[in-house]
């Protein structure tokens, strides 16, 4: 009798010998797919109307109070730095409870993975779906402000791209959330405790210099305040270096995170 | 050619052993019955099949294919229908078999083909526009089977594929997988049900806390454990206490069921035999004898 795989190796004796196939991430793909036809409506709904209220209230409501900020209408500040809200919104919210329903409730993942789709496979896929979803959504808040005046330019060709960045690592997020977390209940923590707090200090309503010297350097740790300053750069003009510095923070947040997401979904769905 | 097999497989989940040092070996073109109560491992078989449950100890091979190394090979070849339903139950039944044949890696051209195929075998054709929402429990199973098969694979995998069914149901995907088994598909089939493994299978392996206890054609097992007749005695408990105790004195075995003692080989022992109706001997009695479980 020989010893077959034992835990420490169990990840690795689980895969395969092809990785990160085309058919197979196809497959996933066209799973989502198929079945975003069926309730694309509602979750545009919800992903586009929400920052698109969190615009139009700051940036008409305080925007009568508050002419400019760093020398920008407030609204066009409001408008481009919601971006990483519709991001967020679209991304680690549908990443966190979608994960769970999919493979706690309706078992899909067990289904999908009886085929020849690995883990690492099922999760960059989903991960994949739901960063270009992002990156379609992100782009609202961005279109309604351009209705309130923000003029056009050649950097918004560059949004998309940005959110669909961001929104995978947001993605993995969730997905890595719903790995550890064992009931919807228990999302309510890591919103209130890690979501609300670093959307309320991304840089979305007010420019971080105001805030304290702790919570500006914490501010650099965090994905949605550089999705914010990147987006804001695109629109209003590069930055150079320094927007190259956003992106490798978005890029390391996104490689960190699906990799935990691999690591966490494994575990839970290879027993 | 061996299908599935499997050598010394030990399967831990903390302090209780699913699997206790299991031995199975599924020829091609067979139908084998996993036979066992709750319990007894055999959904922890199934799923060290696909690689969902990693072996602590021992061998396994699917069609030619190591596991868990080889196991994305082995399960491009194989068709699951799981326990518990899976589907997209917001998908229509052709949606659901689409998503399959990509996932299955079914060539663009042969898909629609597959479909079709798979919803003639399931006798869906019909209801392939209806949501899987909108399907009563017996269709559900039924794609569920189709959706396995969409790919043509050479083993299916079917855990349990009729529990919760109405006795009808039941019949009519018997006689689908029968049809399975007919057009040489390999089958392993775990069931608590021992009507549907001596039906359908052609070697049955019975499951007790993780190891197999009995191995073998069904008529071969009911010769060898049960003998070829029972006498099944009815009556009120002090009865069948009696009929036990007088058994036993006569080195005959017993077993009982909720309102009966079934008394085996009731001409091998050395004693009168009770009065009772007498009947041939079957799985049921095997699996009892060797388990010690009544079947629920």
């Amino acid at each position: 009798m020989t010893t077959a795989a034992p835990t420490a190796d169990r990840a690795a004796a689980a895969a395969h010998l092809g990785r990160l196939e085309r058919p197979a991430l196809a497959g996933v793909l066209v799973r989502e797919l198929i079945n975003f036809r069926s309730y694309w409506k509602s979750t545009t709904f919800s992903s586009t109307v929400e920052p698109t209220i969190y615009l139009l209230a700051f940036g008409l409501g305080f925007g009568s109070l508050v002419s400019t900020v760093g020398g920008l209408p407030y609204v066009e500040f409001v408008g481009t730095g919601t971006v990483a809200t519709a991001v967020l919104f679209a991304s680690a919210f549908p990443a966190m409870f979608g994960t769970l329903v999919k493979y706690q409730y309706q078992r899909t993942y067990d289904a999908i993975l009886a085929a020849p789709v690995d883990t690492e496979e099922l999760v960059t896929a989903e991960a994949v779906f739901i960063a270009v979803r992002a990156g379609v959504y992100g782009c609202v808040p961005m279109l309604v402000a351009m209705l309130f005046g923000l003029e056009p330019s050649w950097g918004m060709f560059a949004v998309p791209f940005i959110a669909a960045l961001a929104g995978f690592g947001w993605a993995g997020f969730g997905i890595t959330i719903a790995a550890f977390l064992k009931s919807f209940e228990n999302f309510s923590y890591v919103i209130s405790a890690v979501l609300t707090p670093l959307f309320l200090v991304a840089g979305t309503f007010f420019p971080i210099d105001q805030l304290p010297e702790w919570a500006q350097v914490l501010a650099q740790f965090n994905p949605l305040y550089h999705c914010v300053q990147l987006v804001r750069d695109a629109v209003f003009g590069w930055a150079g270096w320094v927007d190259l510095g956003h992106a490798a923070v978005l890029v390391a947040f996104g490689l960190l995170t699906w990799r935990l997401a691999v690591w966490g979904m494994t575990r839970k769905l290879i027993t | 050619m061996l299908a599935i097999r499997m050598r010394g497989v030990v399967k831990r989940y903390g302090a209780i052993t699913a699997v206790a040092g299991l031995d199975l070996e599924v020829p091609e073109g067979t139908c084998v019955g996993l036979l066992g109560p709750n319990g007894a491992g055999k959904s922890t078989t199934m799923k060290m099949l696909t690689a969902q449950a990693i072996a602590d100890e021992g061998e396994l091979e699917v069609l030619g294919c190591r596991l868990p190394g080889e196991s994305k090979h082995a399960r491009a070849q194989l068709g699951v229908v799981p326990q518990l339903d899976n589907l997209d139950i917001r998908l229509t039944v052709e949606h659901n078999l689409l998503v399959f044949t990509h996932l299955y890696r079914v060539p663009r051209g042969d898909r629609k083909a597959a479909i079709e195929r798979a919803l003639r075998l399931a006798n869906l054709t019909e209801r392939r526009d209806a949501l899987v929402e909108e399907l009563s429990g017996g269709m559900r199973r039924r794609l569920l089977i189709a959706r396995a098969l969409v790919h043509r694979p050479r083993l299916v995998l079917m855990d349990e594929p009729t529990v919760g069914l109405d006795p009808q149901v039941r019949q009519g995907l018997w006689a689908l997988i029968d049809g399975l088994r007919a057009d040489g598909v390999t089958i392993l089939m775990s069931t608590h049900y021992i009507e549907e493994a001596e039906r359908l299978a052609d070697s049955v392996t019975i499951m007790a806390e993780g190891r197999a206890v009995a191995v073998g054609p069904p008529s071969e097992l009911i010769r060898t454990h049960a003998g070829r007749e029972a006498v099944e005695v009815y009556g009120p408990p002090p009865v069948l206490h009696e009929v036990e105790a007088a058994s036993a004195a006569a080195g005959l075995r017993t077993r009982r069921t909720g309102t009966s003692v079934a008394v085996l080989s009731p001409n091998g022992g050395n004693g009168d035999v009770p009065d009772g109706h007498r009947r041939p001997a079957n799985l049921e009695d095997v699996f009892v004898l060797l388990t010690g479980e009544e079947i629920t």
